[in-house]
C-alpha cells in the first residue's frame, strides 16, 4: 500500500544537539497520523523540516514515491504540504478573508474581497462549519481562529496538513467540534499529521501514531492495536538508574498547604482547576504529569509570580496567597527553582556571584544602604561554589558560560542557602547530565533530612520515583491522584496522566 | 475673532490659510502613515521634507520649471528615505536613532549646500512656482468653494493622493501585504510576503511624499529656500499620524485640524497678543498624547512597528 | 575575550567617526575650501586653544547631562527621546526658583535650591511618560518625543508673557541676580561649573550602575525582566524611577544653561541639546564615563565649528551635517553585528520589559472587563 507521505531516516542537528536522529515516518492517505512525544522529543523540528523552515542534514522526504526537496514554506505549499503552527500565524486586526488570501499570487489592483469571501463560506460549509469572513480575526475565539488557519491551507489545495499541538489553545468544549472537522478532512482525502503530547487525543482521533523520544522514533503503531499504557511507556521510557538512596522519612506537620487553587495561564485559559494538596515537613511531594497540564502555573502561583483567582496558599499555617514575591522568599521562606533557568532563574549577562544573590540584592549582608559589598558577595559566592561543587573559572565570570548543570547548581545553592521552609523545584534535572542529576537529587534529599517541605515537579518519572515520598499526578489543571512510589507503576501513572481519576489513593 | 466667524469673506480667508498651512504636514503625514503601517517608524520626516524643499529649490533654480523642481524634490525625499531604509530594514538599526540622525544630517547638509548652490541668494530669490487657479463651478460654492477649489496644483494633487493612498492600503493586494507586514511580519513571511521589500518600498514612498510636502513650501508658499525651513512640520506630522489612527483619511483630518490651530495661533499672535497663542501650538501635541492614553479614542499603532524583522536561521 | 570585543566596538566608533569626517571633507571641498585646514582649525581650536576649549566645555555641559538623561532609562530598557523638553522644564523651574525666592537666601544655598528645582522640573517631565508607560502601556518613545514640543512651547509662553522682562525686544525673562551665577572654572571665559557637576554625575552614575543594588537591578530589569520579577523587583517601579531621574538630569542641564551661561530664561534657548544627548548616549553605549567622553567630543565639534568658520570661512552647517553622519555611520557599523549590537539588544530588552509590565499589570488589575481585547 502506497503511503502518501514518507519521511525516511531524516537527521538534523543544531550544534551538539541531535534534534532528529534517523527519524522515519509513514503516513497513509486520508488518515490522521499522530506524532506523539514529550517536549524536546524532536517533533517540532521534524515538522519544521517538512514545512521548509529547516533543511535536514541527512535523509529523504517522499510524496507518493517521488522524492522531493522542500527549501522554504512556498515550496512546501507547492507540494501540497501546509502547517498550522501552535502559535497561530494570523494577523489580528485583519479580517478572516484578508488573512486567508494574504500571500496568494494575485494579479491586478483589486483585492476581490467579496468573491473570496463567498468562496470561503462555501469551502467552510463543505467541511461542516460556518465562518464570518468579514470579522477581524482577533475577535474570534481560539477554536474559530484555528479553523481560519485550516481554511488558509484548504484554500491553497493543501493535501497534507500538519497540525502542531492543535488542542493546546482550545477549551474542552472546542475540542469536540475540532475532532469533527478532522473527520471531515479525512473524508475529503486529506492526510493529517497531528503533533501532540496528549495520550487521550491520540487514542481518540488518530489512526496511526509515531512515538518519538529524545530525537528518535520509538515506535510506529496503529492506534487500534495499542493502548494508553503502552503509549505512555513508549513516550516516557526508562532512564539510567541512579545512585540515590532514600532513607525512611521523618515527617512533621503540614508545612505547605494548597487549597482550591484556581488560576489562569498566559492565554487566559484555566490552568489550575481547584488544586489542593499538602506537603509535610521533611517530605518530598512529586507532581508528575505530562508537560502543559498546569504544573508550571502551579509553581508560579505558589512562588508569587502568578495571581490566583481563587483558593489559598498556606505556609506553616500563615496565609501567603496575597504576598509579593519578595515576601514569600524572605518572609514565608519559600525557595523556588524555576523550570526555565535561563529565562527566569538567572540573569545571564551578570556574574555567578551576582546571580547567587539575585533575590537578595538589597539586603544585608550583601548591600548596605544600597551599596553592594563586593567582598562579602565574592566570599559568599566562593563558599557556595565550593560547597555545591560548581565548576567555574572564577565567581566573577558571567553565568552564561557555565554548563547547564552548573547553572542549576547556582540556582539551587542560592535557594537553599537561605534556609527555606518550603522548596519548590520545577523540572530540576532538565538538560542535565547524569552526574549533575545525582547531585541535584542528593541535595534535595539532604534538605528533606533537614525538614524542608519540598514540592518536586517533573515530567521524568524515573527521577520522581527516586526521590519522592508521595507522587501526585496532574492532568488538565487538576490533581487526578496521589500515589506512594510502590504503587506508582508507569502504567498506573500513565492512566492518571491521561486524565482518569483514581478512586483510592 | 468673532468677526472672522461672522463675515463670510474673512471666514473663507481664515479657512483658506488653515488649509494651506496643513498641506505640507499632510503630505508628510501621509508618508508617515505609509511607512509606519509597514512597521518602520519614520522620525526622519522632517529631514525628508527639508531635502524635498531643497531639491525643489535646486531643480526650479536651474530650469525655471516648477515641475522639474517638483520631481527633484520628490527624488531628494526618496534619496533621504533610502538611507533610512538601508539602516532600519537591512541593517536593523534602531529606527528612532536612524530618523534623528537623518534629520541632523539633512538640516546641516541642505543649509551648507544651499549657500554654495544659490550663492547667497537663497533667502532673497523668487523662484517660479505654482499659482492658484480656480476650478470652474466648484469654486463658486459659498464659503468653502474658494477655500477648497481655488488653490494651486499641489493642493489638488494632495486631494487626489489621499483617496489613492486609502485605496492602495485597504483595497489592493499590496495594501494587504503592507498591513500584514506592519502587524505581524513573521506571519506575513510565512504566508510568502516579501517583508523587507515591502518595507523598503513603503519607506521610499514616505520619502517621496515628505519630499512633496517640502516642495510645496518652496513652490507654492514662499518661493525661496531658507535654512531649516521645515521648522518642525515633520514632527507635527508624527502627531497627526497618531491622532489619525494610522489611516490616510484620519491623518488628513488631523492635519486639517492642526492647520486650523496653526492659523489660529498666528492670528492670535498679531490680533490678540494677550491670549497665549502657545496654547494652540501645544494643543496638537497634547491631544495626540491624550489619544495615545486612550482618552480621545484608542488608536492602535501597527503591531510590529519599530521592530526590525529577521527570519529565524535554518 | 569580552575585553577584546569591547575594544573592537570602540574601534568601530572611531572608524565611523573617521568615515563621517571623510564625507565631510568632500562637502568642504565643494565649498572650495581645504579640508585639512578646516579640520585643523576645528580641532585645534576646540581642544588646544584656551578660549576654544572653554567653549567646548560650555557646550559639553548640557550634552553630558542630557546624555546621562538618556543613558539611565536605557539601562532599564526605556528610550528617553524627551530630554529636550526636560531641559526646558528644568530651566523653567530653576528660573522660577532664581527669580521668585527671597533674595535674603545665601547665594550658594539658593543655587542649590535652583538646581533642585531644575531637577524637579525635568523629573516631572520624565515621570509623566514613565508613568504612562508603566501603568498604561503607552509607548514612551512617542510620548517623550511629543512632550518635547509641549515643553518648549510652555517656556515660550512664560517668557513671552508672565515672565517677560521689562522692555525686552524679544522674549526673555529678567536676569537672575549675580549671586546665583554659577562660578567660572576657567577665568575670562564662559566655562562654568555645570560641566564639573556633569562629570561628577557621570562618575556617580557609573558607580551606581556598577556597584549598587539599584544599578544592578536596573540592568536586570532591562536584560531579563522575567528574572527581575522572579528576583522580587518591581519592573514598573524601575521604569518610572529611571525615566523620572533621567528627566531630572536633563532638567539640571537646562537649569545650568540659565544659571551658568545665559543668566536669563530665553525663548528657544537650547540648540537641540536634548537630541545631542541621544547621540552621545548611543556613542557611549550607555556607559556614563563614555558619555562624558562623547560629550566632550561632540561639544568640541560644535565649538570648533564656529572657530573653523571664523578662521577658514567654512560654514558651521557642515559640522551639523557631519554630526548626522557620525550617528549614521556609528549606528550602521554597530549594526553589522546585528544580533549582538547594543541597540538591537536594547530594543529587545524594551520588548521584553513590555511583556513583563503586562504581567505585572495583570497582577494589579485582576478584574477584567468582559470585552475581548485585540492581542
Amino acid at each position: 500500500m502506497e503511503h502518501h507521505l514518507v519521511v525516511d531516516r531524516v537527521t538534523k542537528s543544531f550544534g551538539d544537539l541531535k534534534a532528529n536522529d534517523a527519524v522515519s515516518l509513514h503516513a497513509r492517505k486520508g488518515t490522521v497520523h499522530a506524532v506523539l512525544g514529550e517536549n524536546g522529543a524532536g517533533k517540532t523540528t521534524l515538522m519544521n523540516i517538512l514545512y521548509g523552515l529547516y533543511h535536514p542534514d541527512a535523509g529523504h522526504i517522499l510524496i507518493g514515491d517521488r522524492e522531493i526537496a522542500i527549501d522554504n514554506p512556498r515550496d512546501a505549499l507547492d507540494h501540497g504540504i501546509g502547517m498550522v503552527h501552535q502559535h497561530f500565524m494570523l494577523i489580528g486586526p485583519l479580517t478572516v478573508t484578508e488573512n486567508v488570501i494574504l500571500g496568494l499570487e494575485q494579479s491586478g489592483l483589486r483585492l476581490g474581497l467579496a468573491e473570496h469571501a463567498e468562496r470561503l463560506i462555501e469551502l467552510s460549509r463543505s467541511f461542516g462549519f460556518d465562518i464570518e469572513p468579514s470579522e477581524p480575526v482577533w475577535k474570534l475565539p481560539m477554536g474559530m481562529q484555528q479553523r481560519v488557519e485550516i481554511l488558509k491551507l484548504l484554500y491553497r489545495n493543501v493535501d497534507i496538513l500538519i497540525l502542531d499541538e492543535p488542542t493546546s489553545v482550545l477549551t474542552p468544549s472546542e475540542t469536540g467540534p475540532f475532532f469533527e472537522v478532522l473527520g471531515r478532512l479525512k473524508e475529503a482525502g486529506k492526510t493529517i499529521l497531528f503533533i501532540t503530547h496528549k495520550l487521550e487525543e491520540v487514542m481518540a482521533v488518530a489512526d496511526e501514531v509515531t512515538v518519538m523520544r529524545d530525537g528518535r522514533v520509538t515506535a510506529e503503531l496503529q492506534t487500534s492495536e495499542t493502548s494508553p499504557r503502552e503509549l505512555a511507556r513508549l513516550m516516557v521510557g526508562r532512564d539510567v538508574v541512579f545512585d540515590i538512596s532514600r532513607s525512611q522519612g521523618h515527617f512533621g506537620d503540614a508545612k505547605l498547604k494548597v487549597e482550591g487553587l484556581r488560576a489562569q495561564n498566559d492565554r487566559g485559559l484555566l490552568a489550575l482547576d481547584d488544586v489542593g494538596f499538602e506537603v509535610r515537613a521533611g517530605e518530598i511531594l512529586g507532581i508528575a504529569g505530562v508537560d502543559g497540564n498546569g504544573q508550571a502555573e502551579l509553581a508560579e502561583a505558589i512562588a508569587g509570580l502568578r495571581p490566583v483567582a481563587a483558593g489559598r496558599i498556606l505556609v506553616g499555617g500563615a496565609d501567603a496567597t496575597r504576598a509579593s514575591v519578595a515576601e514569600r522568599k524572605h518572609g514565608f521562606k519559600i525557595g523556588y527553582v524555576p523550570e526555565d533557568r535561563q529565562v527566569a532563574g538567572l540573569d545571564l549577562n551578570h556574574s555567578v556571584a551576582f546571580n547567587l544573590i539575585l533575590r537578595s540584592l538589597g539586603r544585608l549582608p550583601f548591600s548596605r544602604f544600597g551599596i553592594l559589598d563586593f567582598k562579602t558577595i565574592r566570599a559568599h559566592a566562593e563558599r557556595l561554589a565550593g560547597r555545591y561543587d560548581v565548576r567555574l573559572r572564577d565567581v566573577d565570570q558571567e553565568v552564561r558560560f557555565l554548563s547547564g548543570g552548573n547553572q542549576q547548581k547556582v540556582i539551587l545553592a542560592r535557594e537553599i542557602e537561605d534556609d527555606p521552609e518550603v522548596l519548590i523545584v520545577a523540572q530540576p534535572c532538565k538538560g542535565l547530565d547524569v552526574g549533575a542529576i545525582e547531585f541535584v537529587q542528593n541535595t534535595l534529599l539532604d534538605q528533606r533530612e533537614k525538614g524542608v517541605a519540598i514540592l518536586y515537579i517533573s515530567t521524568e518519572l524515573e527521577h520522581i520515583m527516586a526521590v519522592c515520598d508521595r507522587i501526585a499526578v496532574m492532568s488538565r489543571g487538576r490533581i487526578t491522584g496521589i500515589l506512594k512510589p510502590e504503587e506508582a507503576t508507569p502504567e498506573r501513572l500513565g492512566l492518571l496522566m491521561a486524565g482518569a481519576t483514581e478512586d483510592a489513593a | 475673532m468673532m468677526e472672522t466667524l461672522l463675515d463670510p469673506t474673512m471666514l473663507s480667508d481664515f479657512l483658506s490659510t488653515s488649509l494651506r498651512l496643513s498641506i505640507p504636514i499632510a503630505f508628510a503625514a501621509l508618508g508617515g502613515v505609509l511607512s509606519e503601517r509597514s512597521g518602520v517608524y519614520n522620525i526622519g520626516l522632517e529631514g525628508m521634507m527639508l531635502a524635498g524643499a531643497f531639491g525643489a529649490a535646486v531643480g526650479t533654480f536651474f530650469t525655471d520649471s516648477p515641475s522639474v523642481g517638483l520631481l527633484s524634490g520628490a527624488f531628494a525625499g526618496a534619496l533621504t528615505a533610502l538611507v533610512l531604509a538601508v539602516l532600519a530594514v537591512s541593517l536593523g538599526v534602531n529606527q528612532i536613532v536612524a530618523g534623528i540622525a537623518i534629520n541632523m544630517f539633512s538640516i546641516g547638509v541642505t543649509a551648507f549646500l544651499s549657500r554654495i548652490v544659490f550663492s547667497g541668494q537663497a533667502n532673497t530669490m523668487t523662484l517660479p512656482g505654482y499659482k492658484a487657479f480656480a476650478i470652474p463651478g466648484l469654486a463658486s460654492i459659498p464659503i468653502i468653494g474658494p477655500v477648497l477649489f481655488n488653490k494651486d496644483a499641489l493642493v489638488y494633487l494632495m486631494y487626489v493622493t489621499v483617496p489613492l493612498l486609502f485605496y492602495l492600503m485597504f483595497r489592493t493586494p499590496w495594501g494587504l501585504n503592507i498591513r500584514a507586514v506592519g502587524e505581524n511580519p513573521r506571519a506575513a513571511d510565512t504566508a510568502g510576503v516579501p517583508v523587507n521589500l515591502v518595507r523598503y518600498l513603503c519607506v521610499l514612498g514616505s520619502g517621496v511624499l515628505a519630499g512633496l510636502g517640502g516642495s510645496y513650501i518652496v513652490l507654492s508658499q514662499v518661493f525661496l529656500f531658507s535654512e531649516h525651513m521645515s521648522a518642525g512640520k515633520g514632527f507635527i506630522a508624527l502627531a497627526a499620524i497618531i491622532l489619525g489612527r494610522w489611516n490616510p483619511v484620519g491623518a488628513l483630518f488631523a492635519c486639517l485640524l492642526f492647520g486650523l490651530f496653526d492659523a489660529l495661533q498666528l492670528r492670535l499672535q498679531f490680533a490678540n497678543p494677550e491670549v497665549p497663542y502657545q496654547a494652540f501650538v501645544i494643543l496638537p501635541y497634547a491631544v495626540s498624547i491624550l489619544a495615545l492614553v486612550g482618552l480621545v479614542g484608542k488608536p492602535r499603532p501597527p503591531g510590529a512597528v519599530g521592530l526590525p524583522y529577521k527570519r529565524e536561521s535554518k | 575575550m569580552l575585553a577584546a570585543l569591547r575594544g573592537v566596538y570602540l574601534l568601530k566608533g572611531v572608524w565611523a567617526i573617521l568615515a563621517a569626517l571623510l564625507v565631510g571633507s568632500v562637502l568642504i571641498r565643494l565649498g572650495d575650501s581645504d579640508p585639512f585646514e578646516a579640520y585643523g582649525a576645528l580641532f585645534t581650536g576646540a581642544f588646544f586653544e584656551y578660549h576654544g576649549f572653554a567653549t567646548t566645555l560650555v557646550k559639553m555641559s548640557p550634552m553630558l547631562l542630557a546624555g546621562l538623561a538618556v543613558a539611565l532609562p536605557l539601562r532599564a530598557g526605556q528610550f528617553n527621546i524627551g530630554a529636550e523638553g526636560q531641559i526646558y522644564l528644568g530651566a523653567l523651574f530653576a528660573t522660577w526658583a532664581a527669580l521668585y525666592l527671597p533674595e535674603a537666601l545665601p547665594g550658594w544655598l539658593h543655587i542649590v535650591i535652583c538646581s533642585l528645582a531644575g531637577m524637579i522640573g525635568g523629573g516631572l517631565w520624565g515621570f509623566i511618560p514613565g508613568y504612562l508607560k508603566a501603568v498604561h502601556n503607552v509607548n514612551e518613545v512617542i510620548v517623550t518625543l511629543l512632550m518635547n514640543y509641549i515643553g518648549i512651547n510652555l517656556v515660550s509662553y512664560f517668557v513671552s508673557g508672565p515672565m517677560l522682562a521689562e522692555g525686552a525686544p524679544y522674549p526673555y525673562s529678567d536676569e537672575i541676580r549675580e549671586a546665583l551665577w554659577l562660578p567660572y572654572i576657567l577665568p575670562r571665559t564662559d566655562a562654568h561649573l555645570g560641566v564639573v557637576i556633569g562629570i561628577i554625575f557621570a562618575i556617580v552614575l557609573y558607580y551606581v550602575f556598577k556597584r549598587t543594588s539599584v544599578g544592578l537591578s536596573l540592568a536586570t530589569v532591562g536584560h531579563n525582566p522575567v528574572a527581575a520579577r522572579y528576583a522580587g523587583m518591581s519592573v514598573r517601579r524601575h521604569i518610572i524611577l529611571s525615566l523620572a531621574f533621567g528627566g531630572a538630569l536633563a532638567g539640571l542641564a537646562g537649569a545650568y544653561e540659565v544659571l551658568g551661561l545665559k543668566y536669563r530664561l530665553f525663548h528657544m534657548f537650547s540648540a537641540g541639546y536634548g537630541f545631542d544627548g541621544i547621540v552621545v548616549a548611543l556613542l557611549a553605549e550607555g556607559n556614563p564615563l563614555l558619555v562624558a567622553a562623547a560629550a566632550l567630543f561632540l561639544g568640541g565639534l560644535r565649538s570648533g565649528a564656529n572657530i573653523m568658520q571664523r578662521a577658514v570661512g567654512v560654514p558651521t552647517t557642515v559640522v551639523e551635517a557631519i554630526q548626522g553622519l557620525v550617528v549614521i555611520f556609528v549606528a550602521a557599523s554597530v549594526a553589522f553585528r546585528f544580533e549582538s549590537s547594543y541597540l538591537a539588544a536594547a530594543w529587545r530588552r524594551r520588548k521584553a520589559v513590555d511583556a513583563a509590565l503586562a504581567a505585572e499589570r495583570r497582577e494589579a488589575h485582576k478584574a477584567e472587563d468582559g470585552e475581548a481585547k485585540p492581542p
